[in-house]
């Protein structure tokens, strides 16, 4: 895409501290302190239950949806609180997410890539037609897509589905995408591609995904973060994590000790 | 196992599978029954007393002979109008307060729409009818007189109003199985694209649901057609068309509920009520098989 700036600018995208997060009394979160920094793809990885879904959506404030929940801490995404100088409407603008199960709405493959543009108010057609093909072709699906345009969305391979999930977040120009587990429910081709789209896309975007396969930590990410009952174990470059880990509850896991 | 258990188990699976089969066709029999009834009675309005299908649903002429003899007039417009005005009046009128509550109770405050609202309006549903009929008539009749200064408060408009309140419940809770039912991932990614409530229920839950809230609407519609006895006592019963809706008129079924038991067995306003009846049951098969039109619909959406 050419109206970004392709060289990686360097920083911090999220600067996380102290950040605490309780579902009633279940502590889900103990004092994370995290830096994520730019057009990196960060990794987190863990058992199942870690936190590390719930963390992500700290993110884009999902979690303010769930009854219950009460969060400590400051998250700052460019300098600024997340929680206290933002509303999640715009947060969510900015931070974009894939799921892990793909959930393109009952309606036609354009409208779902274009609603994100319509609920930001942009109205006239040439432009949807413009942002709708630039999405799709950013999510490396338009030349499978552009015959059917008009067909319902679910009437598409689950592989599929995913990318025109992708193509739907980047129709909104987000800085940020999270992943949360987005080929779990894929067969391996799909995957690949999945995979290749990340690597793909991290010039111009922050990736943050969520997986339980430790290889396609190692495959697609820069950094990598081990999640353990609510803390964060472990952070950094993620060749260095997975062959000399300096906390031995990463080495058990990554060697396939538990979890 | 020994020879006889076994054969007494098959023998109690025989009975009651042909117990159940047996309901069933029965019911499907009974169905067809009905329907080939009412052809037969209401096609004597045509055949034995030579009427056309024109002056029967298009001219508004009512004036059967109460004699084997026949000759007179059985234009039954004037009733199909009171029914159709009466009926879009009601659904009007109720549609939007419907699905304000069905949205209120799925998407908006969904632990007090269950706790509270949803037995509310099954309460809503479980009340007779004579017993709206009489509310209407004891509050509405006189308040539509005041209010609007006319000479009688008996009106399409009380109608439609005593109607709108017997499908509230039908179309409320059909939406709001129809909503509920739009899978939770939608509104995530809804909301996950930075939408507002607003925007997520009205551009995608909605939509999704869409095929069920018209079901739910048609429903109420039916309903609203049946009904004979609250729309009797507010409606005036006077045998005019409408010219407004502070006229006052009959329906379909009032004028059947009115006329049936001084009418002569055979004779041709016997007949011409047939008709109507046969009428009746043909626009409910037709709104029947829209309902089923839509879910079909809807479970293409799906696969689709």
């Amino acid at each position: 895409m050419e109206d970004k700036i392709a060289i990686p600018q360097n920083g911090n995208q999220f600067d996380i501290s102290a950040l605490n997060l309780y579902y009633g009394n279940f502590h889900a979160l103990k004092q994370i302190d995290m830096k994520i920094e730019k057009n990196k793809i960060t990794a987190l990885i863990g058992p199942s239950g870690c936190g590390k879904s719930t963390f992500l959506k700290t993110l884009n404030r999902m979690n303010d949806l769930v009854e219950n929940v009460r969060i400590e801490g400051t998250i700052r995404m460019d300098g600024r609180d997340i929680y206290r100088d933002m509303d999640s409407i715009e947060l969510r603008h900015r931070v974009g997410m894939v799921f892990q199960q793909p959930n393109p709405f009952p309606k036609s493959v354009y409208d779902n890539v274009a609603y994100g543009p319509r609920i930001h108010g942009i109205r006239r057609k040439h432009q949807l037609d413009e942002i709708v093909e630039r999405s799709l072709r950013q999510a490396a699906i338009w030349d499978e897509l552009k015959d059917r345009l008009h067909k319902s969305a679910m009437g598409l391979s689950g592989g599929q589905q995913q990318r025109l999930c992708i193509a739907r977040t980047l129709a909104v120009e987000p800085d940020i995408i999270l992943m949360d587990e987005p080929t779990s429910a894929l067969d391996p081709i799909s995957t690949s591609k999945i995979e290749d789209l990340a690597l793909e896309l991290k010039k111009n975007y922050t990736i943050i995904i969520v997986t339980h396969n430790m290889q396609q930590a190692v495959r697609v990410s820069d950094d990598t973060a081990f999640f353990l009952l609510g803390e964060v174990v472990e952070k950094g470059n993620t060749e260095k994590l997975f062959s000399l880990p300096s906390d031995s509850r990463t080495e058990d896991y990554i060697t396939g000790r538990f979890g | 196992m020994n020879k006889n258990k076994e054969k007494s188990m098959f023998a109690k699976e025989y009975f009651w599978r042909s117990l159940m089969t047996a309901g069933g066709l029965f019911v499907i029999l009974l169905t067809i029954v009905i329907g080939a009834f009412l052809v037969y009675k209401g096609s004597a309005t045509f055949t034995v007393f030579g009427h056309s299908l024109w002056e029967f649903i298009g001219t508004a002429e009512w004036a059967p002979e109460d004699s084997m003899a026949g000759g007179g007039a059985v234009g039954s417009l004037i009733f199909l109008v009171g029914s159709l005005t009466t009926c879009l009046l009601a659904l009007i009128i109720a549609t939007p307060f419907s699905l304000g509550t069905a949205i209120f109770m799925t998407d908006i405050s969904p632990k007090f729409g269950e706790r509270f609202y949803r037995p509310v309006v099954e309460i809503f549903a479980g009340i007779p009818s004579v017993v709206y009929g009489w509310v209407g008539l004891t509050v509405l009749v006189p308040a539509i007189k005041t209010v609007f200064d006319r000479q009688v408060g008996h009106s399409v408009l009380a109608a439609g109003i005593v109607l709108a309140v017997m499908i509230f419940p039908t179309i409320t809770s059909v939406s709001a199985d129809a909503i509920r039912s739009v899978p939770q991932d939608c509104r995530m990614a809804a909301y996950g694209l930075g939408s507002t409530r607003w925007q997520a229920i009205y551009r995608v839950v909605i939509p999704a649901a869409k095929p069920g809230i018209l079901s739910g609407v048609i429903l109420g519609l039916a309903r609203a057609f049946g009904e004979a006895l609250a729309v009797a006592m507010v409606i005036g019963q006077t045998t005019a068309l409408p010219t407004s809706i502070f006229s006052t008129t009959k329906t379909l079924t009032t004028e059947i509920a009115a006329q049936m038991g001084n009418a002569m067995e055979g004779g041709e306003t016997k007949s011409a009520l047939w008709s109507m009846a046969l009428l009746l049951f043909l626009i409910s098969l037709f709104f029947i098989f829209l309902i089923h039109h839509f879910s079909k619909q809807r479970e293409y959406a799906a696969k689709q």
